[in-house]
């Protein structure tokens, strides 16, 4: 009975919208909202083809390597700079602009500066990804608990070890945050890039469609954009719950006390 | 964190603490100049030691004096108009959306459930793949930036909202309640007190999103605005012009996040995570 209701919550607010998707277009015969068989159809019969391996599957290799090196450099980068006090009062207003510049603004100067290549797309990606995971990790860094610091100093834990056992886990939770941030971000500078210039991928498929007027192919295209995004936030989730499972428990312990 | 230390601290070293902070303040400062200046430098030197052709990457001395050229000109502040109307426009319209779809659907735990399906699905799904959608609904005007715009602040609202009613700490409505306080009253006085500090937290990042996605929609659509401008200045190959040009929403950029945190201090300046701000 239990599992019956949850199912209703889960599923019945979705089937109603569809319910009524379906009944508005049951009459008309708009031109711009498609029906929703049509859609299935026209989304079984676009994108389950070799589609997947000219447009889809690139986009997401791209989007993914751009995330990672995101991620990486931002992580290694916001511990130097977290842990050394001259430098970050150095760096921080520059970055704080660097911050502010909105990323989709950097599509026409690398594609000039780099021309129109994979290489520019994934370094877009990079560019607008860096700062959330950057900035995070240095406030994450630079708020580890002192007594912790101490503790370790006093035991004479350095060096790689301090970093691994003590600075990365006190600012993961933070990490995450720009992490999540970062993920949103890179979908849609993937999306832009591909739009923006591109022979190939979703973005540029989407846009071809549009001004095609192609109408229910760009509504499976967003379709697939939308479930991209919905998994990248399961796939996130996911890796939160494992990365961040201590410090969970340890709110739950502070909340209850 | 910080603020359980510096509450449980006697009197005595916080004032130290400020002293010894007011002193450092300048250092700071003087710190943070000579790294601005430093990105500059470099940024001068790598085009004119032809590191990069500076046909790609003007120095950062020509495009400063492009950006300069461009506040005298009126076609600069109208763009910058144009991206800052779509920007407020869109930014109302989801905090008032957000605001009151929260408040409902927070109060009641039927709603909750029956909605959380829906909204964790709707929420990931990017603002660009309205892109072509906009284009085909309302071309290249200031409507397809407020689609795009109010389509990414709502969730974003939602939310922090929806997170800061669940928040409401039940011995104070109780209280209320037995204190005979209408359910009108309450959400007044318990669960919008309660509410603001997320709910300004969803302002301050929708803040930032909207101006990205109002960039955007200029830069892809073509609808009024800087990004526009910056497109055609890339295809017309005035390069320091778009160099400037892409300067200028960085500091537009900063601006909208200091009025941001401004706005965020005052209106929660009773909330205890500010007052103990303060102290610092």
């Amino acid at each position: 009975m239990k599992t019956l209701k949850n199912l209703g919550y889960l599923l019945g607010l979705p089937l109603l919208l569809i319910l009524i998707w379906w009944a508005a277009t049951l009459e008309s015969d708009n031109f711009f909202v498609p029906t929703p068989a049509s859609l299935v159809e026209t989304f079984a019969q676009v994108w389950l083809g070799e589609r997947v391996f000219t447009d889809v599957l690139p986009s997401i290799g791209r989007l993914a390597a751009g995330v990672l090196a995101a991620i990486v450099i931002g992580v290694v980068g916001g511990v130097l700079i977290g842990s050394v006090r001259w430098l970050r009062a150095l760096l921080e207003p520059t970055l704080e602009f660097f911050r502010a510049i909105p990323p989709p603004v950097l599509v026409p100067v690398l594609m000039l500066l780099m021309g129109i290549t994979d290489t520019m797309k994934v370094v877009v990606i990079i560019s607008g990804c860096v700062w959330p995971v950057l900035l995070n990790t240095i406030e994450g860094v630079r708020a580890v608990d002192p007594v912790l610091s101490d503790s370790t100093h006093t035991y004479g834990i350095n060096g790689w070890a301090r970093i691994r056992y003590l600075v990365l886990p006190s600012a993961s939770p933070q990490i995450m945050a720009g992490v999540r941030q970062s993920m949103s971000l890179g979908l849609i500078l993937m999306v832009i890039s591909e739009m923006f210039a591109s022979s190939s991928g979703l973005g540029f498929a989407i846009v071809q469609f549009q001004r095609s007027f192609s109408i229910p192919e760009m509504w499976s295209g967003i379709v697939v954009l939308g479930l991209l995004g919905v998994g990248m936030s399961f796939i996130f989730q996911w890796a939160e719950r494992h990365i961040l499972r201590w410090y969970h428990g340890q709110k739950e312990v502070e909340n209850a006390a | 964190m910080s603020s359980k230390t510096l509450t449980s601290g006697a009197a005595a070293p916080n004032v130290e603490r400020q002293h010894r902070q007011a002193r450092k303040a300048p250092t700071k400062q003087l710190l943070g100049l000579a790294g601005i200046l430093g990105f500059l430098l470099t940024w001068e030197l790598i085009p004119r030691l032809g590191i990069i052709d500076p046909a790609y990457l003007p120095p950062a001395s020509e495009v400063i004096a492009a950006l300069l050229v461009d506040f005298g000109l009126t076609a600069f502040w109208v763009a910058v108009y144009e991206t800052m109307k779509a920007w407020f426009l869109g930014l109302l319209m989801a905090v008032a959306a957000a605001v009151v779809l929260g408040f409902i659907i927070g109060s009641s735990n039927f709603l909750r459930k029956a909605t959380n399906s829906t909204i964790e699905f709707l929420r990931p799904i990017p603002s660009v793949a309205l892109i072509p959608l906009a284009v085909l609904m309302f071309g290249v005007k200031i409507e397809s930036s407020l689609l795009l715009i109010v389509y990414a602040c709502f969730w974003q609202v939602l939310i922090q909202v929806l997170y800061g009613v669940a928040d409401v700490d039940m011995v104070a409505n109780n209280t209320a309640r037995t204190y005979g306080l209408g359910r009108m009253a309450r959400i007044r006085y318990v669960v919008f007190p309660t509410a603001l500090p997320y709910l300004m937290t969803g302002v301050r990042l929708a803040g930032s999103v909207a101006l990205v996605l109002a960039i955007t929609a200029e830069l892809v659509i073509g609808s009024p605005g800087l990004g526009r401008e910056i497109a055609l200045a890339q295809s017309g190959g005035a390069i320091s012009g778009m160099y400037a040009l892409v300067l200028a929403t960085g500091l537009i950029g900063v601006l909208i996040n200091l009025m941001m945190r401004f706005i965020e201090k005052k209106t929660l300046a009773w909330h205890s995570s500010v007052r103990s701000e303060v102290l610092v």
